[in-house]
């Protein structure tokens, strides 16, 4: 079994298992936990629990004034790359046929070129997130393995995905399973680190929303 | 504290804790740090030591030590008495759970919640400013943390209706309204209380303090001691209950107010037979209402939003309505509302001795948001809040008036004797 075999076959297909099993096994983990009722009295007035966790949602997507350039730069980048990875995942035409081979799913894909820019563009993005994380006092002391995991996993897929097009550094065979196996590592990760967050986002922020919702606070 | 540190019991009940909301809070924190920048207190020291995100990582520790998905894997460290000693400054001295740093979170952490749950754990190890604790106690024993006890209350109160020459009812059998006091007010600024009553008794309303539940501080909450907490719950609304009370009016007082309004029904596991209001809100309720003639306010005035009112309370909007028309020079400081800094003595900081210092950095911001309306003062709806900048303007030699909301609206009430005096 070549390397390319490898990584298309049970590599990827022992990270997918791993990847639905770890992720219905946190959200059952927390799902699970208990949850006290909240009896206090809402602010007449005050919108139904699901409109204000909607909103709460909504809300945290963007940052009010005052807040200084560091954090808008950090806002501003973490949108780079949260929305180059989308691109990329979903606009390339490789990607989609995968997809398509996996769901049956199918739709237009991005010219390789915009591609290809929008990967540029998303390295840079995250070489300035772990620059930030590096020199920023305040990021350094909150950093710990799990942080530095997530952006080597997140990363990787990129670079080597890049690599992989431009035929640069070794054969296009070695570069594709490297890149895929790159994409296996992602998935196993996933559920266990912080990039779980990408489902996270959605309880803490609307939970927050419903808290203060009751209050009568838009926040 | 030299007595050791219980680390168990710390740990004990950093799991009773462990619900649904709180892990998805301590899970999803991303280490961006962006929680730095709205905190008053990173803002005034830059110790990045002082990010709320950092104050976390105690219960973090606990959590995911032992209860989390993973913790079978035995890879996560367990919590010591090192982490507790180091982190007990931090929890208690350098957050006044203003959750101002939820609103530039992006994943929408309510970190004053945990900050709050993870005191009791703190203290149950043996931890916590001793005298933010011997408040707490001595609420408990006394009836409120600075000695104001019933005996204390029926002489204030007697001494405040002479003195002023209004009624100010006490242990009335049956009234509308049970109105509360903070021992901060009576013992500092007992003019807050006469104030209180004459809008009372100007708008013609049906009240009355008690000696059986008065205090609405709530120390047991602000030093993690959860059954002082109860008890100062339980006297409030057993009063309200004994009198008929349908509002219960909370002074100016922030955390007073989020504790029984917010915290009230839950710490009690019932619902309250009551609303409570905090007394902006009455006020401005009385304003709606018609009950409320006021003179113009004619100095240059700006409004400090205590965060358990405004970002945490919901009562934003209550204050503003009230200096609507009245105040004829009101100017908003930037930012304000839900946005507003803290003060820095919020969540009994104000109480801990040793925090003095840093409390006295985090005014300078609030000097410098008011400096930049060039108002003549700075009107707040919290004595906590007055408190702490009157100290703070005491070290810093600040020149800047400060003012409290009831008072300034009881000294232009427009009084035609009908309705000067209570029912």
């Amino acid at each position: 079994m070549s390397l390319l075999d490898f990584a298309r076959g049970p590599a990827l297909e022992y990270a997918f298992a791993i990847f639905l099993f770890g992720i219905l096994w946190r959200i059952a983990s927390l799902f699970l936990l208990p949850r006290a009722k909240d009896r206090s009295v809402p602010r007449p007035g005050a919108p139904a629990a699901a409109v204000s966790a909607a909103r709460g949602f909504v809300r945290h997507m963007w940052l009010r004034p005052p807040y200084g350039q560091s954090t808008v730069f950090a806002l501003v980048n973490g949108y780079i790359f949260h929305v180059g990875l989308a691109i990329i995942v979903f606009g390339f035409g490789p990607h989609i046929l995968f997809i398509n081979g996996l769901t049956g799913l199918s739709w237009p894909n991005l010219p390789s070129g915009v591609i290809s820019v929008v990967s540029v563009v998303t390295l840079a993005a995250l070489a300035a997130a772990l620059v930030r994380r590096l020199t920023s006092p305040v990021l350094r002391l909150l950093s710990g393995f799990n942080d530095y995991m997530s952006w080597l996993v997140t990363t990787a897929p990129v670079l080597t995905g890049l690599l992989a097009v431009s035929h640069l550094g070794a054969k296009y065979e070695t570069l594709l399973a490297v890149h895929i196996l790159s994409i296996a590592v992602f998935l196993i990760w996933f559920p266990f680190g912080k990039l779980f967050h990408a489902f996270l986002v959605f309880v803490t922020r609307s939970q927050t929303g419903a808290f203060y919702g009751r209050r009568g606070v838009q926040i | 504290m030299n007595a050791p540190v219980n680390v168990d019991a710390a740990r004990n009940v950093f799991f009773k804790q462990v619900e649904e909301p709180l892990v998805a809070y301590l899970e999803a924190c991303l280490h961006c740090g962006q929680c730095a920048d709205a905190c008053h207190f990173h803002e005034a020291s830059g110790d990045p030591r002082h990010t709320p995100a950092y104050k976390l990582f105690p219960i973090a520790k606990a959590y995911r030590s032992q209860k989390s998905p993973l913790s079978w894997l035995g890879l996560a460290p367990r919590i010591t008495e090192k982490d507790l000693s180091e982190w007990e400054e931090l929890l208690f001295d350098t957050c006044t759970m203003c959750g101002r740093c939820t609103t530039v979170c992006p994943m929408g952490i309510d970190i004053a919640s945990i900050v709050g749950k993870a005191r009791q754990a703190f203290v149950a190890a043996g931890l916590g400013p001793e005298d933010l604790l011997a408040a707490a106690d001595f609420s408990r024993d006394h009836g409120s943390p600075l000695g104001l006890d019933p005996g204390k209350l029926e002489d204030r109160i007697e001494w405040l209706a002479d003195e002023n020459e209004i009624d100010i009812p006490l242990d009335k059998d049956k009234a509308e309204v049970l109105l509360t006091v903070s021992s901060i007010e009576m013992m500092k600024y007992p003019v807050s209380i006469s104030a209180m009553a004459k809008i009372m008794n100007h708008a013609g309303v049906d009240y009355t303090f008690s000696t059986k539940g008065y205090e609405a501080t709530n120390f047991g909450y602000l030093a993690g001691k959860a059954d002082v907490a109860k008890i100062m719950v339980t006297r409030i609304a057993e009063a309200a209950e004994a009198v008929g009370a349908k509002t219960v009016v909370i002074p100016e007082c922030g955390h007073a107010y989020g504790v029984l309004r917010w915290g009230g029904a839950n710490i009690l596991g019932k619902r309250m037979p009551f609303e409570v209001l905090h007394i902006t809100e009455y006020m401005a309720k009385l304003k709606r209402e018609g009950r409320l003639k006021l003179k113009p306010h004619n100095g240059s005035i700006t409004y400090h939003d205590p965060c358990q009112i405004s970002r945490r309370g919901g009562a934003t909007e209550d204050a503003r309505y009230l200096l609507d028309g009245f105040a004829t020079d009101f100017r908003e400081m930037t930012p304000t509302g839900n946005q507003n800094w803290c003060c820095g003595g919020g969540g009994g900081v104000q109480a801990i001795g040793r925090a003095a210092e840093l409390r006295h950095q985090v005014f300078k911001i609030k000097i410098d948001q008011v400096e930049k309306t060039g108002a003549a003062a700075l009107v707040s709806s919290c004595a906590n809040c007055r408190l702490t900048m009157d100290e703070s303007k005491a070290a810093l030699g600040w020149k800047g008036g400060l003012e409290s909301i009831v008072e300034i609206i009881a000294d232009h009430l427009v009084e035609d004797g009908a309705t000067a005096k209570a029912d």
